[in-house]
């Protein structure tokens, strides 16, 4: 019971849930997609690994009418620490293979599902931080209103909609933990030697 | 008795219904039913083609949509425009400078747009100023103009600029034979047959579009009134009508209508080239200026030119040849096959069709008729292919569909006729609203038209729209030409008075590479300042320079002081946005020349002397954001003399704490 080796299949599942967790250092995980009569061609944040990217300066401009604070990749601790996060993420994919144990499998995905949980805290804490932490002699103040943007779906903000949605390197990360749970799945349900 | 009166008031009642009835039915009946369909864009919808219509006396060059009609853009060219400041801030003058010192205005009459393989390819248009004769070139990433170069030994730039099949030269030919600048000019008027001459000029256009002007050929005087460039078999040929070859220097209208045949001229440009290279072209020292805008540093520059390589038509006897054409032609078109050269006598009830092959075989047999002013003549059935018979009356301009057929321009009988180049016979004819002169096809003097639509520019408006006063807009008309016959579809007011136009398709322009905004990262402007941190004001003797910036919604500075009456000064405003679509502009009261009109990434500067001490505001003139209005300033200006320090600054210059 303690020493089942896992299959071979859930070996090749581990190395592409490995290599989607290298793939997703280079695209981004996070997108809001802005839209507003004076932007029908729409303007996006994208959340990379690493940075903030997409038309971050049009939007930083266009904040201070609000009040907003400016966004800066170098003042958020998270793209310094999530490359390597995600770096080791990848390494344990690859380690399990040789491991082996269904049971490492399964502490890797519980892993994996709690850092998910907390990276949405940390998102939505920064989300209610810049949406509610507005400058008091801003040009456009409208009594009660935040400008926080979902954390997930579509929000309408003065004359803007936000669409708060994942992006590739998101969608992968989303793959990765499926077949972790898939992994997990075949070798606890499914498994012949149990 | 009473009978008889009845009956003759019911005769004549009858009569003058019949007379009323036999009068031909107005222009409202022209238009066929599903006219407004064919020309209607739909709000948010793209128009088929590009149009680029010269702007005329407005020396401008306008841009508008096909078939919808609609009016884009209005691209500064020889003309100041104060709106833009073209003309007016400090980087455009030299633009506008000429051997003459700054010219204000020109009459761009001509556009060209440039070709690859005989196909127009969407880089850049080329526009003539007819009065001090120039050619610009305008780039169609920016919409801005790139490039202008003034032509020596010149007078009324009217033959210009059109190009050959790859661009490799614009040409110019002058309206008015003058005495060459480099020979005293300063000669009895009537003495026009020995001091006068023509010259036409070959500008080599490089691979980044830089204009230089290669070699003059020398001429006897004569008007030279349009051309056009051969292609395919006929490359390596230039065509260009001539007029006044009686050589009248006064009441032309009547003296140089004399003679049954004018001329078309051929020239083999590529023969010219090889006697340029054989060092036959004799350097003759003139002054002309080559123009220049930077797009790093935002700024034009102005180079003078001392020198020009002459070829002699007369001594150098196979470079040009005469054509005899009826009656002063004025249009000289080249169909896309490059066989046949149309020629239109402004005078004439027939347009002849010249045919190259029958141009090479007489050049080749010697079937010449004389010479004129040293230049053989061809003799014109020699050359000739054929006649139009009948087509109407004052043919002037010759656009093509690339099936077939010729459509062509009458302006005394107003009206457009369409026939077919091969057999001759007249087609189809309908008329236009007034006295038509240049008409566009798109690509429709290329090799490759696209036969869809025919726009004429008229020269007489009078009805066609609703009255506004004794000056009127000019008007162009849209007819389908994609089935047999031609169909009026639209109606549409001009800008200035337009001439030639060209069109192409939307995608070729849309899909070029479009320049959306400038990067601030490339911007070598001498004073730019790249951020706000970078805005400061600088006194050098009276000289005061401001290195401003803006971005939505303020100036930095936006407090200044210390300026002092009869100061010089600039200011330096960069726009720092770097986005789509966010313009400032800059303006400030009393300035006696134009605003600055800014696109985001670009530096521009107004100069500006105050004449009087007290508070100066400034704006954006652009309504640039909600806050638009808030986007002000002030400078104080103090009686010259006075100590008041320079000092300049942004949301730091509160009032003084009462306690």
């Amino acid at each position: 019971m303690k020493n089942i080796k896992i299959s071979g299949l859930s070996k090749i599942l581990l190395l592409i849930t490995g290599l989607l967790f290298v793939g997703a250092l280079f695209v981004p995980m996070w997108q809001i997609q802005l839209e507003a009569p004076q932007y029908p061609e729409g303007l996006v944040l994208r959340l990379h690994a690493n940075k903030i990217g997409g038309d971050v300066e049009i939007i930083n401009g266009l904040n201070h009418y609000i009040g907003m604070a400016t966004l800066h990749t170098e003042n958020f601790i998270e793209f310094k620490v999530l490359p390597y996060v995600f770096g080791a993420f990848a390494l344990i994919s690859i380690l399990l293979i040789f491991v082996a144990k269904r049971k490492a499998v399964l502490a890797f995905l519980i892993t994996y599902v709690l850092f998910i949980v907390l990276a949405a805290i940390d998102f939505y804490r920064w989300n209610y931080e810049y949406g509610h932490n507005l400058d008091p002699n801003a040009a456009i103040r409208v009594p009660g209103m935040a400008y926080q943007p979902p954390l997930i779906g579509y929000k309408q903000l003065l004359n803007f909609g936000a669409y708060s949605i994942p992006d590739t390197g998101g969608w992968m990360l989303t793959a990765a933990g499926f077949l972790l749970f898939l992994v997990v799945l075949k070798e606890y349900k499914f498994n012949k030697n149990k | 008795m009473k009978n008889k009166f009845v009956k003759a008031i019911f005769a004549i009642a009858l009569g003058s219904a019949l007379f009323t009835s036999c009068k031909p039915k107005n222009s409202g009946d022209a238009v066929s039913g599903d006219a407004a369909q064919k020309a209607y864009v739909g709000p948010g919808k793209y128009d088929e083609f590009y149009n680029f219509v010269s702007g005329g006396f407005s020396g401008q060059l306008s841009v508008y949509g096909l078939p919808s009609g609609r009016l884009f853009r209005v691209i500064p060219v020889f003309s100041v425009d104060p709106e833009k400041g073209w003309g007016y801030s400090e980087e455009t003058k030299p633009m506008l400078n000429t051997s003459n010192g700054f010219v204000p205005w020109d009459d761009l009459h001509h556009t060209e747009m440039s070709q690859t393989n005989g196909e127009v390819d969407g880089r850049w248009v080329f526009g003539n100023a007819n009065n001090t004769p120039r050619i610009a070139r305008i780039d169609l990433k920016t919409f801005k103009t790139a490039e202008i170069i003034e032509l020596p030994n010149s007078g009324g730039n009217h033959s210009s600029p059109f190009i050959t099949e790859n661009t490799e030269y614009v040409v110019a030919g002058t309206r008015f034979s003058v005495p060459p600048d480099y020979e005293n000019g300063d000669v009895a008027i009537n003495t026009y047959k020995e001091n006068f001459k023509g010259h036409i000029s070959f500008v080599k256009v490089g691979k980044e579009g830089e204009m230089d002007l290669a070699f003059q050929i020398v001429t006897p005087g004569v008007n030279f009134d349009l051309s056009h460039a051969g292609k395919g078999k006929s490359h390596g040929w230039f065509f260009f009508s001539c007029y006044n070859t009686e050589q009248a220097n006064t009441l032309l209208e009547v003296n140089a209508s004399q003679r049954d045949k004018d001329f078309i001229m051929a020239v083999n440009w590529k023969k010219a080239e090889e006697y340029i290279k054989a060092g036959k072209g004799k350097k003759q020292s003139v002054k002309y200026v080559h123009n220049k805008w930077n797009e790093k540093t935002h700024t034009a520059t102005s180079e003078m030119k001392n020198e020009v390589l002459v070829l002699d038509a007369a001594a150098l006897k196979d470079i040009c040849y005469m054509i005899p054409c009826p009656k002063s032609p004025h249009g000289c078109d080249v169909d896309p096959t490059g066989e046949y050269i149309v020629g239109s006598g402004k005078l004439a009830a027939l347009i002849p069709v010249f045919s190259f092959d029958k141009l090479m075989g007489a050049i080749k047999n010697k079937k010449f008729d004389g010479e004129y002013g040293g230049i053989p003549v061809v003799k014109y059935e020699a050359a000739l292919h054929g006649e139009v018979q009948k087509p109407g009356l004052g043919p002037l301009h010759t656009e093509f569909d690339g099936k077939g057929n010729a459509y062509t321009t009458f302006f005394v009988s107003s009206e457009v006729v369409k026939w077919d180049i091969k057999s001759l016979k007249v087609l189809d004819r309908v008329p236009t609203y007034y006295s038509v002169g240049h008409l566009c096809i798109p690509g429709g003097d290329s090799k490759k038209p696209f036969g869809k639509y025919l726009i004429a520019y008229n020269k007489i408006t009078k009805d066609r729209y609703l009255p506004t006063g004794p000056e009127l807009a000019q008007s162009a008309q849209i007819y389908d030409i994609s089935g047999d016959k031609m169909k009026l579809i639209l109606d549409f007011p001009t800008i200035g008075e337009p001439h030639y136009a060209q069109a192409a398709p939307a995608e070729l322009i849309r899909n070029n590479g479009q320049l959306k905004f400038y990067k601030i990262a490339d911007n070598n402007h001498p004073f730019v300042a790249k951020g706000e941190k970078e805005a400061k004001v600088v006194r050098k003797g009276n000289r005061v320079d401001v290195w401003m910036t803006s971005i939505r919604s303020h100036f930095a500075p936006d407090n200044i002081e210390g300026v002092k009456v009869g100061d010089e000064v600039y200011f330096h405003v960069t726009n720092l946005e770097q986005d789509w679509d966010v313009p400032h502009g800059f303006a400030i009261k009393g300035a006696d020349n134009g605003e600055l009109l800014i696109m985001p990434g670009e530096t521009a500067t107004l100069k500006w002397i105050p004449k009087k001490a007290g508070i100066w505001p400034m704006y954006c003139t652009d309504f640039c954001s909600a806050l638009h209005q808030e986007m002000q300033g002030y400078v104080r200006v103090s009686p010259a003399g006075s100590n008041v320090p320079i000092t300049y600054s942004l949301g730091t210059n509160l009032p003084k704490a009462t306690k």
